[in-house]
């Protein structure tokens, strides 16, 4: 029978020749995780369940991400217990504050997520590593705490739906402008349950960093995995971070579908997605001239190397509008480093931003820029529900680095092209 | 196990963001994390909940972050189940893992109007509008669900396991 991408992955780890949509399945896990939010309830149950041992501390890993460097003290509490159940275990993947940054980016960024794994992780965004073509998929604490001990969880066989991307891509367009009119199109639960799977000449085109992008906001569409099979730019990635072996899988051809959608992606804009929900996304033009407060650069969706140089390009030798507060998180400390190195840095700060370590922070409302009754801001960030990033009163808009970055110097949202 | 209450009903897309905001996640403290269930819509939402109350929603509730707070939250607030047009899927696991009884119904979803009188089996997912006189059917929990479910939540099935 004809399988997708990710049938292959999940019949390979529960034994099984093949597996369809719908089928119940206990599979074998290859990496699983959680951060300073959802790690501590796991090990508390962990604890409570009277567990010893997980089941392997090196596919295991604990990083610190949300409230971090911790916000208050019972961050500082929660962290705290992390780092202690980590030492108990003596689990290889404890990853302290100052030597890691946002899961999301730094995980793939070290090598620890290959082509091929399934894994888990105690955050809604694990889906980013589909992007890699493994299958990867967000779970709660009791889950987490279920793989820490056992090494394996059960599944239902999501059905897949199609999606594919042809024709070149405008200016200042980039894969977060592609995810974000895609669930425009199909709606916050235009995915429910469901694999995305993601194709065609545009998607080949694509950087590794945009594709990450793009994963990454599979669960804004109710998606259970965003997933890209490997290419010659996928290999050639992970042959940068990592010496270990990896395997690909690509769907067959006569896979079954449930939906299969096609975009003109040459006719995509730049997107602004609207308060309250992702699915509010709309060219940048029809945003344009709505004042922000503040902008936000950052994220496990647009924190990459990729998205500070395209945002310093655009903020070199100019000045944010007097206004506006922009606050710039990069992803990990290697990518901190390397915008030191490219001198992104300097024309961040000489623009007048808030350059600092690495953290989700704002994205979910934790500090580092936080929302008053009735601000508005434009963030690269991946979702605007009400009171997301501060005051229920305050409203968050959506959008590429590049968009942020020329509506922080306009003061209000602006296509970059039209930046003076 | 019968589980009777008044309706509280919520749109379509209620997000975990709402149900929990993100601010509070600095804690794992049921109490605390129930004290600002809603809060966000309702400011007096938990302080007019009765215990045994449900809630009923539209599509996709339970949207946005991984976070268990979430259903602890609802369930600490004294909500004894959810009926919903459908669930975000994380919502779905994380409810049935720690033992908030969830249903898909959404003939029961559209009836049900604020402040009816429900009463719903949880084992044959039978749903009755006492202040109607109506009566919805949800589907059936899979058995390897009501296997979980029968034993307490996921933390004790994965006890049962690591001792084979």
């Amino acid at each position: 029978m004809s399988q997708t991408i990710s049938e292959k992955i999940l019949a390979a780890h529960s034994g099984n020749k093949e597996v369809s949509p719908g089928q119940l399945i206990e599979a074998k896990i290859d990496l699983c995780f959680g951060n300073d939010i959802t790690a501590p309830i796991a090990i508390e149950n962990f604890r409570k369940a009277g567990l010893s041992k997980v089941f392997d501390r090196e596919r295991v890993l604990l990083i610190p991400d949300h409230f971090t460097p911790n916000k208050d003290i019972k961050t500082a509490t929660q962290t705290k217990m992390m780092r202690e159940f980590a030492q108990e275990q003596g689990l290889s993947n404890y990853f302290e504050v100052g030597r890691c940054g946002i899961e999301h980016v730094f995980i793939h960024e070290q090598g620890l997520a290959l082509p091929g794994m399934l894994i888990v992780g105690a955050d809604s965004h694990t889906c980013t590593y589909g992007a890699l073509g493994s299958f990867s998929t967000g779970v709660g604490s009791t889950d987490l705490a279920a793989a820490m001990a056992l090494g394996r969880l059960w599944f239902k066989v999501p059905e897949s739906m199609l999606f594919t991307y042809n024709g070149k891509l405008q200016a200042f367009v980039s894969g977060k402008d592609l995810i974000l009119c895609t669930i425009g199109e199909i709606g916050v639960d235009g995915a429910l349950y469901k694999a995305m799977e993601f194709q065609g000449s545009t998607i080949k085109g694509l950087s590794m960093d945009s594709r990450f992008s793009m994963c990454n906001m599979a669960i804004e569409a109710g998606g259970k995995a965003g997933i890209i099979a490997p290419d010659a730019k996928t290999l050639a990635y992970v042959k940068s971070v990592s010496k270990n072996p990896c395997k690909v899988y690509k769907s067959d051809k006569g896979a079954q579908y449930s939906e299969k959608i096609d975009f003109d992606a040459s006719r995509i804009e730049p997107q602004v997605a609207f308060p309250s929900l992702p699915e509010n996304s709309k060219p940048v033009s029809e945003a344009s001239g709505i004042e922000i407060n503040q902008a936000v650069i950052g994220s496990c969706t647009n924190g990459r190397m990729e998205d500070m140089r395209i945002a310093a390009k655009i903020m070199k030798g100019k000045k944010l509008n007097p206004s506006v507060r922009c606050v710039i998180l990069p992803g990990t400390q290697k990518i901190y480093l390397d915008c030191i190195k490219e001198g992104i840095a300097e024309i961040f700060v000489r623009a007048g931003c808030s350059f600092s370590t690495p953290t989700c922070g704002p994205c979910l409302g934790g500090h580092m820029g936080i929302l008053a009754e009735g601000e508005k801001a434009i963030s690269t960030t991946n979702r605007n529900f009400v009171g997301r990033m501060g005051h229920p009163k305050s409203e968050v808009y959506l959008s590429n680095p590049a968009v942020a970055a020329a509506s922080a110097i306009a003061g209000k949202i602006v296509h970059p092209k039209e930046l003076k | 196990m019968q589980l009777k209450g008044k309706a509280w009903k919520f749109n379509d897309n209620i997000d975990t963001d709402v149900i929990i905001p993100a601010r509070y996640l600095n804690t794992s403290d049921p109490k605390e994390l129930a004290s600002h269930c809603m809060e966000d819509i309702d400011k007096e939402f938990t302080k007019k909940v009765s215990h045994g109350d449900i809630i009923v929603a539209g599509k996709n509730f339970g949207c946005g972050s991984s976070r268990e707070h979430a259903p602890i939250a609802i369930k600490n607030a004294g909500i004894s189940c959810v009926i919903a047009e459908s669930f975000a899927r994380i919502f779905y696991r994380n409810s049935i893992n720690m033992g908030l009884p969830i249903f898909e119904c959404p003939g029961a979803a559209q009836k049900i109007s604020q402040g009816n009188e429900i009463e719903v089996n949880a084992e044959t997912g039978e749903i009755k509008n006492l202040s109607r006189n109506e009566s919805y059917r949800a589907a059936p929990m899979p058995p390897f669900i009501q296997r979980i479910i029968s034993l307490g939540g996921l933390m004790e099935y994965v006890k049962q396991e690591s001792k084979k």
